[in-house]
């Protein structure tokens, strides 16, 4: 392999843009008074402000993780607003008072919130910094019985659904992000699907980071209530700056008997630039509860991000749940990812499948972590795991951590690992056909993760095939 | 059309062309000959514009234009097919999708409108007879998972596609059984055009029974030792190539 392989030079990302706004920022640092300042402005019912403040002193006892494979200059949550909000926003007004510039904004990024051209078929929960600033065919939905608005509204509306389940797939004790989430999160989005209801739509949210030296803590709850079905997406962009901004968000997906939730994220926050000055460290804690026959189905694009620290799981806990992670991450320059999933198998014949599709280049290095683990009474546990790395050019890296504990002896666990690169030779050989070396690189990392995109909604599919292109522009030489 | 002159090439420090000369006219099928190791396949693949050799001496000119400035896509625009040796496979990626790409590619190269994918559909299904080959062919990835036969089967399925105006064969016929051979020969001689012209590069005679030459050159140690007509291919398969070559062969030059 020469080194013509290689010579990065990378498209511009496109979403760096700032939009220039007043805004409400807390001061930097976090003490109490800032999550009771949170929760004011939220004007929030007093059982929030208690879990955020139990949130809070459990925060404070724990140490931030460092068993990942990713390296980064200490963090001095003291330096950052846990706080901003655009002033003009107004959280339960309607889309039709929405500040011109936001809309601006998010038409920019191809997200129309005008009634007139919303995206046909998908309802969209804008998220601007700390807070919600829109949501489309709430009306439509709501003929369904559907609840579908930002976090802090379905605090003001639906207090006993959020009280019922927030917290109860991720605890605020779950671990250091978790519990700074749980103490300071500001918004976020809110499903609720009754019994028996097919969301007849797909469900979306659009986060975007705009505000300096801030950082995004926003939190998912949705619910599939018996026989429910939802398919939700999550998007997220942020502007270029040379300062890192943190991102540690929490999302909760309860699945009900007979219920199915489909969960789709394409991430790409700024991912820093060739030299790895700036990027988003995302530092996601997204994990579902599938009941009886349930079923859970994590898909992820992860393309952008300096650091990304997530793993999709699933709680088997039901009798015949199914569990699955489709994953695709991409690391280009100094990008660092650490991703993977956990399947916790407790309900008797329970199946997960795992199909994670990673790819380096540049000085990128990729890490799948995955625990799979059958609990004593979970008999007739079926667990499929196909791993697949691939490499563009040789100062990247990727690695595999696989974690299986299996303690009933019925279970039948299968683990697949491959490593492929990119060779000189199918680049050519795409070449001699006419194709450019972009349309070649594109053309075999998409076929790499073919599997992984037919999981996608239609509206995504392409959108993620093309922002895998963006993202290895120049990565081939 | 074709005017190679000269043309020397190294693969890393070992020189393995050592000074190619010949001309290819339209209409003609030269076939290329010669011992393992002798520099056949880097021939092929200098002219493809492989980025693992480095000329090192020498020109070639293609239909007026410098071959060697041209990057190895814009041969392809130009009508320069390689069916390769040891095609690659494309995990993942549709034999119709990829065929699809390169086609509109080469079209679009040329200033014509791009095709869509029921209109190629059309295409490919008269194509796929010339090479005996299943329409399930199209849905499967890229030569993944293929037997010998039935990837160079796709090459030539490839070639009948994009339809060149020089195509080179680079040992398309080791590892055929006969059936498959003749398959393969008869797509190759279906497209032959008084326009195109095509290089056969073969280490044994048996192709040149069913895909003619005009003319026969035989390459020894990086450097044409003899050209003939279709008789000299004849010669060898009696003879052998050992009264051609009055040098020691380099050891383990590229084939």
């Amino acid at each position: 392999m020469s080194s013509s392989i290689e010579s990065l030079v990378g498209k511009e990302y496109q979403y760096g843009f700032t939009t220039d706004i007043e805004a409400d920022t807390l001061p930097p640092g976090l003490n109490e008074d800032v999550v009771r300042a949170i929760s004011r402005r939220k004007r929030e019912p007093a059982f929030m402000l208690e879990w955020r403040l139990k949130a809070f002193r459990r925060w404070q006892t724990l140490t931030e993780p460092h068993w990942s494979n990713v390296t980064y200059p200490p963090l001095d949550y003291q330096a950052i607003s846990y706080y901003s909000a655009p002033k003009t926003a107004k959280p339960l007004g309607s889309l039709d008072e929405l500040d011109p510039k936001i809309r601006e904004t998010y038409d920019k990024l191809g997200i129309p919130l005008h009634e007139q051209k919303l995206l046909a078929g998908v309802a969209v929960d804008a998220v601007f910094d700390s807070v919600s600033v829109g949501t489309t065919y709430k009306e439509e939905l709501k003929k369904h019985g559907i609840v579908f608005c930002s976090f802090g509204e379905a605090v003001q509306e639906h207090p006993g659904l959020v009280e019922q389940y927030l917290g109860s797939v991720v605890p605020y004790s779950d671990n250091f992000f978790a519990a700074l989430n749980a103490a300071v999160f500001s918004d976020g989005s809110f499903v609720y699907v009754p019994k028996g209801v097919r969301c007849p739509m797909e469900l979306s949210t659009y986060f975007r980071i705009n505000a300096e030296g801030t950082g995004q803590f926003e939190r998912t709850l949705i619910v599939a209530d018996e026989g429910a079905y939802v398919s939700y997406l999550e998007g997220c962009t942020a502007p270029k700056r040379s300062a890192n901004q943190l991102h540690a968000a929490v999302v909760e997906l309860v699945a009900l008997d007979n219920a199915t939730v489909k969960y789709s994220t394409v991430q790409n926050w700024y991912a820093g630039d060739e030299d790895g000055r700036g990027g988003i460290y995302n530092f996601v804690t997204k994990r579902g509860k599938a009941l009886r026959n349930a079923k859970i189905s994590w898909t992820q694009v992860e393309t952008g991000s300096a650091i990304t620290w997530k793993y999709p799981s699933v709680i088997l806990q039901g009798d015949n749940s199914t569990g699955e992670f489709y994953s695709v991450a991409v690391v280009n320059n100094r990008q660092q990812a650490d991703t993977g999933t956990k399947m916790i198998h407790i309900g008797r014949n329970t199946k997960s499948n795992i199909v994670s599709k990673g790819i380096s280049a540049g000085h990128g290095q990729n890490s799948y972590r995955g625990q799979v683990k059958v609990v004593p009474k979970a008999s007739g546990a079926r667990n499929y795991t196909q791993c697949d790395s691939m490499l563009i050019g040789n100062r990247c890296g990727a690695h595999t951590f696989p974690y299986i504990e299996a303690q009933n002896n019925t279970a039948i666990i299968e683990h697949e690992a491959s490593t492929s690169k990119i060779g000189e030779d199918q680049i050519f050989y795409l070449k001699q056909r006419g194709l450019s070396a972009e349309q070649a690189v594109s053309m075999i990392v998409s076929g790499f993760c073919r599997e992984v995109f037919k999981e996608l909604p239609m509206e995504f599919a392409l959108e993620a095939q093309q922002l895998l292109g963006i993202t290895l522009e120049g990565s081939v030489g | 059309m074709l005017t190679i002159d000269g043309l020397r090439a190294t693969a890393g420090d070992r020189e393995i062309l050592r000074g190619i000369t010949m001309s290819v006219a339209a209409g003609e099928v030269h076939a290329i000959m010669g011992p393992n190791g002798s520099g056949k396949s880097t021939l092929a693949q200098v002219l493809a514009g492989h980025p693992g050799y480095e000329v090192t001496g020498g020109t070639v000119e293609y239909d007026g234009r410098d071959l060697l400035a041209m990057e190895p896509e814009e041969r392809a625009h130009a009508g320069i097919f390689l069916a390769f040796q040891y095609p690659v496979e494309i995990p993942g990626v549709s034999n119709a999708y990829f065929l699809r790409t390169a086609f509109n590619e080469i079209r679009k190269a040329r200033g014509e409108e791009e095709i869509d994918p029921m209109d190629f559909l059309d295409v490919m299904a008269e194509r796929l007879k010339l090479v005996d080959m299943d329409e399930a062919m199209l849905q499967r990835s890229v030569n993944s998972g293929f037997s010998g036969g039935e990837k160079k089967r796709n090459e030539i399925l490839q070639m009948a596609v994009l339809e060149p105006r020089l195509a080179i064969l680079d040992e398309t016929d080791s590892g055929l059984d006969i059936d498959a051979l003749r398959v393969v020969a008869d797509g190759v001689n279906a497209l032959r055009r008084p326009e195109n012209a095509t290089i056969v590069v073969t280490h044994y005679q048996r192709l040149l029974n069913y895909i003619v030459p005009d003319y026969v050159h035989v390459l020894a140690n990086g450097r044409i030792v003899k050209s003939g007509g279709k008789e000299l291919a004849l010669d060898l398969e009696a003879r052998g190539y050992d009264w051609l070559i009055d040098e020691p062969r380099t050891a383990g030059a590229g084939a």
